[in-house]
């Protein structure tokens, strides 16, 4: 910032919104959570957190909806993470809930539908009343339609046609007992805004979200890693190549983009010049309809 | 690289989702996988044209519908600006959603189609910029290329576009001539109207001054959260007492003297810390953490202001409103109010007049505001509020109104 001209640059203005958002939650809910997976995205929220109640510790937990399929990197950092921040980490499971009967596993193993029960019984069983969630309104067109404070129903429900006007910087979070509001403090910020952010900052990440080698397998015209969640079909042919993830969710729908891009500055120049939206090009599961995520988000979904 | 927020008003037929659509193209913000998605859909419902509009109509009752429901926001940077669009619909809830997406704005763009003229829809959307204080206004006068590029047609719009908005509050005004299906002064100047010598809009989206839009006069703090680290072991840090917040208006700097409302309590800054370090000074809309020489009780819905330099401590408000809700204004209905970082109730005391949006005429008689209506209303509230007049400060001069029993935003309150 310059001193004379009292002017914010744009990483500026986007932090003060998201820390105001933040604390405005922390102000007026009693049980808030903050949705975290190791994800970029919901590590620069935490970040946010953090930075919002220095030099006092995040004042409410952090929760990972767990698939079971995990990239081993990103659980490594998950549990590193809150150990620094000293925050408590709320795991929760999809095993269990299937486990428990809640859901049943689908024919294709993916679990990122199934996530939706795991975090409305969590909501639910935990009391919480608000939810942090690293969503962007860049990144999806029904999400460019949701509110920054998103007022859910007794049953987690969305009703895009019946959302509260939001003015100014007055957020409305009034709710009844067994209702909840998902809070998003990263809606105005874009892909590129986040990588530059990460890098201004000089935030840890998963390892994987920077180029390495990789055994991998193209379905669905996307490249997905060999692992033990992810095994090729017999056609399916594995290829070992130089990428990294640009988002990272439940990994038998989670490609890789072919990519040497090993530094922050590497990704901040490749995001600025790529051609492709990041769920267009790494994720499976907003492929199906051209209102799949919409549907998602109805039932309760992130 | 500076950030500008803008509102785009219009409805469907006066090319605003194609000048949108052409901003977005042409600085290379619309991705491939989403245009190829809007072609096929666009191919398979038969439209001719490449329907741009489906880029932000995201909601499936939108797209059964064809109609654009909700604000949709879009975003785009240019090597100088980074940019959030709100995007407005024209026809259902036009009140509702141009005031949600003027309230933030820095800038709204009106479009005018050159073969229509200024129409009843035009001079609606200025009103609407007026009345949420947008600081600068741009008129594009669009499908010049319909018109043979011809500058009377421009002129004619401009000056009777200029006499309406004398009977308005607008500070800065710009018309501009394109062709958004062809790209004539959207992204470049154009060949075709060497008649105009101001800028393309991008380029003046790029330009436009908007630092000196904040208040740097009227020191305001609304007191957000105290922050109280109440460490065991370290007794710097269990002694620490920080009041956070956004500065909403003025400047503050370590050593000011300060007052804190409604206590009144006479202080000075200590410091300003943020996670990043103390800092020099702090103005809107940094998130900030105040530090007090003396200990004062402070809590949540607090203002620290400067002992010179004080808002409005009242109980008695008079204010436009908007309405956003389907059930109308009860006079006399109790409200929940929210006002900076405070929640207090209030009672509609009285409704003074409902503006006629079109035409500005006052109605006296009107004893309620139904969805879309704006009046002028005299609230009573159940504690003071720390006011200053909307025209001043758009942080400290709003309100929300809320419905009691269902939580629901019903009013948008702009303090006179």
């Amino acid at each position: 910032m310059t001193a004379q001209t009292y002017e914010l640059s744009h990483l500026q203005a986007l932090e003060a919104e998201s820390i105001h958002i933040i604390r405005e939650v922390a102000a007026e809910f009693e049980r808030p959570v903050l949705l975290f997976s190791g994800g970029k995205d919901s590590v620069v929220m935490l970040h946010l957190a953090a930075k919002a109640f220095t030099p006092a510790r995040v004042p409410f937990p952090v929760m990972h909806i767990d698939t079971g399929h995990n990239f081993d990197e990103v659980l490594d950092f998950r549990d590193s993470t809150v150990e620094r921040l000293g925050v408590r980490l709320v795991v929760a499971s999809v095993e269990d809930s299937i486990a428990k009967g809640r859901v049943r596993e689908r024919p294709d193993g993916v679990r990122n539908p199934l996530q939706t029960v795991t975090l409305l019984d969590a909501i639910n069983d935990n009391g919480f009343d608000a939810v942090f969630g690293g969503a962007r309104r860049d990144e999806e067109k029904a999400r460019a339609k949701e509110r920054v404070f998103s007022f859910r129903d007794e049953f987690g429900q969305w009703d895009p046609k019946n959302q509260r006007p939001e003015l100014w910087s007055l957020y409305n979070g009034r709710h009844h007992k067994g209702e909840h509001i998902r809070v998003f403090p990263l809606s105005n910020w874009t892909e590129l805004d986040v990588w530059q952010y990460l890098a201004a900052e000089e935030i840890d990440l998963p390892s994987i979200y920077f180029a390495h080698e990789r055994e991998v397998f193209q379905r669905d015209g996307m490249w997905l890693s060999v692992g033990k969640h992810n095994s090729p079909r017999e056609h399916e042919e594995v290829v070992t190549m130089t990428v990294r993830f640009r988002t990272v969710g439940d990994a038998p729908i989670t490609g890789a983009v072919e990519s040497t891009a090993a530094t922050y500055d590497d990704i901040v120049a490749e995001v600025a010049a790529t051609r492709m939206t990041e769920r267009g090009a790494t994720r499976a599961d907003d492929r199906l309809t051209e209102a799949a995520m919409e549907d998602r988000k109805k039932e309760g979904y992130f | 690289m500076e950030l500008l927020r803008f509102a785009t008003a219009g409805s469907v037929d006066d090319g605003k989702s194609t000048l949108i659509g052409r901003l977005l193209y042409d600085t290379k913000s619309i991705f491939e996988d989403q245009l190829e998605s809007i072609e096929r859909t666009s191919r398979d419902r038969g439209d001719e044209q490449t329907n741009l509009a489906l880029l932000t109509d995201g909601l499936r009752a939108e797209r059964e519908q064809g109609i654009t429901i909700d604000v949709a926001y879009r975003y785009f940077a240019t090597p100088k600006r980074k940019f959030i669009i709100a995007d407005t619909p024209g026809h259902i809830q036009y009140t509702r959603n141009m005031v949600t997406g003027a309230s933030t704005a820095n800038l709204a763009l009106i479009l005018i189609d050159a073969r229509q003229g200024i129409v009843e829809q035009s001079r609606r959307h200025a009103f609407i910029a007026s009345l949420l204080r947008v600081p600068h206004l741009v008129l594009c006068v669009n499908k010049m290329d319909l018109v043979d590029y011809d500058e009377t047609v421009f002129q004619r719009i401009r000056d009777e576009f200029r006499q309406f908005a004398s009977k308005l509050d607008i500070g800065d005004l710009t018309f501009i001539p394109v062709s958004a299906l062809l790209g004539d002064n959207v992204v470049h100047r154009s060949a075709n109207m060497p008649w105009y010598d101001g800028s393309s809009l991008l380029h003046h989206l790029e330009q436009v001054h908007i630092a000196s839009d904040r208040n740097l006069i009227d020191a305001r703090f609304p007191v957000q959260y105290v922050i109280r680290p109440q460490h065991q072991t370290n007794r710097e840090l269990h002694d620490y007492r920080g009041y956070a917040g956004v500065v909403a208006g003025g400047v503050f700097k370590p050593g000011d003297d300060v007052v804190v409302l409604p206590s009144g309590l006479a202080t000075t800054i200590e410091s300003i810390d943020t996670a990043d370090g103390a800092v020099k000074e702090a103005f809107a809309p940094m998130s900030v953490t105040i530090r007090l020489g003396d200990d004062v009780d402070v809590s949540r819905g607090d203002m620290i202001c400067r002992p010179h330099n004080q808002p409005r401590v009242t109980q008695d408000v008079e204010a436009m409103i908007c309405w956003l809700a389907d059930q109308p204004l009860q006079v006399r209905g109790m409200y929940a109010i929210k006002h900076t970082t405070r929640n207090v109730r209030g009672q509609v005391r009285e409704l003074e007049y409902r503006i006629d949006i079109n035409s500005l005429h006052r109605d006296e008689t009107a004893d309620t505001l139904s969805l879309n209506e704006i009046g002028r209303v005299t609230l009573r509230t159940t504690q003071p509020l720390f006011v200053d007049e909307y025209r001043r400060n758009r942080i400290t001069g709003s309100f929300l109104l809320i419905e009691e029993s269902t939580g629901a935003t019903v009013g948008a309150g702009m303090i006179l």
